[in-house]
């Protein structure tokens, strides 16, 4: 074999348009540590866990080791740990588990209204009923409310994620662990937009952790629950009672090695990026006329940056500032495939169009930012003129 | 007081029920009432959370469902806008 010769080079040509990911919430870029780990357990772990050959006990090895690790990240037991194909899958096997454990215990459950669509669906299939507790201007729920919706009747599961994912604020877990356990309800917590990022903490009796928020592969998601919560099966009869059929070895390998390797820098990470978020806030509330900004100031997590423009088409200003090469998420009706606005932040009292979502992930430069917050008011004030939206 | 004048939205997507609506503010009186009709969902939160950054008020909201329309009233601040 000879190396390509350079005159085999493709011709350059005109450099395409600089591109910022900004849209890294649940879609970080792939970690190189989880990128490593990934091909590594693909030549290790490629075999089926549940054969006893040698090839089988070695993937079984690396799984084990990941649920291991995975543990020791949020202060578990091995056996407490389970690998799920999905977040979306670890936060219904989740809710419908607890709701059948928890059958003769009640019909109910509390959740505070900006949960995940997941845990809100989840609740329903389960045939719950399902008691949203609002939430303050901020995003974070109001304990009281919590904790009196609990003694409204026979109540099953309550649910409350560890940090909001659209809008950043993180919730008040502690005070509703508290009153959660006083009255021996299990807390689920949907810690997938903070595991990675923020101390998850010990408020929770079942967990949940999504590795894509942290930069892993796709194709695993983290379910923790307690030992003594009761959780019974949903699905048929299988070898693995939370995920029938099993996890992804190397997913799981990667989960595992790249949740250590995040959680080595976090301190690092966290100054630098809520540098960028503190940048976000203030220059958008300066240089862009009529936004909101949204979220807890500063009970926050460290990469989400949520804001609404007033008489703004929120789809076209995301396609606008994609053209112009920077990808953001948006929480307006019209960007998703469902004609109903955001629950978050209708359930917040906040502009439901018009919303952009920033997620900064570990790749994102400062300079990513800064080239956004120049393009931002041209492009806002050029979709508010399609709309005829001036001088309002 | 008099009778609120009536924006009607209706069959227009967010955000164009409260553009409408911030049209006839801008040239309404302070104390005016305002009614829009409006079919899109969005409505219903955003006019609530568009009076509060504007400094109005809103003093009615109601939902029927049979015709799917929410009518929102707002009473226009006796403050100019923020520019």
């Amino acid at each position: 074999m000879t190396d390509p010769t350079p005159s085999s080079a493709p011709p350059k040509t005109a450099e395409a348009p600089r591109r910022a990911w900004l849209d890294a919430s649940g879609a970080a870029r792939i970690h190189p540590v989880a990128r490593r780990a990934f091909e590594q357990a693909l030549d290790d772990g490629w075999a089926d866990p549940r054969r006893l050959s040698t090839e089988g006990r070695r993937a079984r090895a690396l799984l084990d080791g990941a649920r291991e690790s995975l543990a020791g990240a949020v202060g578990a037991r091995t056996e407490e740990v389970h690998v799920a194909p999905s977040h979306t899958a670890a936060l219904h096997a989740a809710v419908l588990g607890v709701a059948a454990g928890r059958r003769r215990a009640g019909t109910r459950a509390v959740v505070s209204a900006v949960e995940r669509a997941a845990v809100l669906h989840a609740g329903e299939h389960a045939g719950l009923d399902v008691e949203r507790v609002p939430v303050h201007r901020t995003g974070a729920v109001d304990t009281e409310a919590f904790a009196a919706a609990l003694d409204d009747g026979p109540t099953a599961l309550a649910a409350l994620q560890h940090a909001n994912g659209e809008v950043g604020t993180l919730q008040p877990t502690g005070a509703a662990h508290a009153a959660t356990t006083a009255r021996g309800v299990p807390l689920v917590v949907d810690a997938g937009a903070s595991a990675g990022h923020v101390d998850v903490g010990a408020a929770w009796d079942v967990l949940a952790l999504d590795p894509r928020d942290w930069g892993s592969v796709p194709g695993a998601g983290v379910l923790v629950v307690r030992r003594g919560v009761r959780w019974r099966p949903v699905a048929p009869e299988d070898e693995d009672r939370f995920f029938p059929g099993g996890p992804s070895v190397p997913a799981a390998f990667a989960a595992a090695a790249s949740l250590e390797a995040v959680l080595a820098d976090r301190a690092e990470e966290d100054r630098r990026r809520r540098a960028l978020v503190d940048l976000v806030r203030t220059r958008v509330a300066a240089e862009v006329p009529d936004v909101e900004v949204v979220g807890d100031p500063d009970d926050r997590l460290p990469h989400v940056v949520t804001f609404s423009c007033l008489y703004v088409d929120g789809e076209a200003l995301v396609t606008e500032l994609d053209r112009a090469g920077f990808a953001v998420g948006s929480g307006s009706a019209c960007t998703s495939r469902s004609l109903e606005p955001s629950h978050v932040l209708a359930a917040m009292g906040v502009l439901t169009h018009g919303n952009v979502r920033i997620g900064l992930d570990r790749e994102t430069t400062r300079d990513d930012v800064e080239r956004f917050l120049a393009v931002l008011p041209g492009a806002v004030a050029r979709v508010r003129s399609f709309l005829g939206a001036q001088a309002l | 007081m008099s009778p609120a004048v009536v924006v009607d939205a209706r069959g227009l997507r967010c955000p164009l029920p409260v553009i409408r609506l911030a049209a006839a503010a801008r040239d309404a009186a302070p104390g005016a009432l305002l009614t829009v009709l409006a079919t899109d969902p969005a409505a219903e939160h955003d006019v609530p959370a568009w009076a509060r950054m504007r400094g109005h008020a809103v003093v009615g909201s109601e939902h029927d469902e049979a015709a799917g329309t929410w009518s929102l009233t707002v009473e226009v601040s006796g403050q100019a806008p923020a520019a």
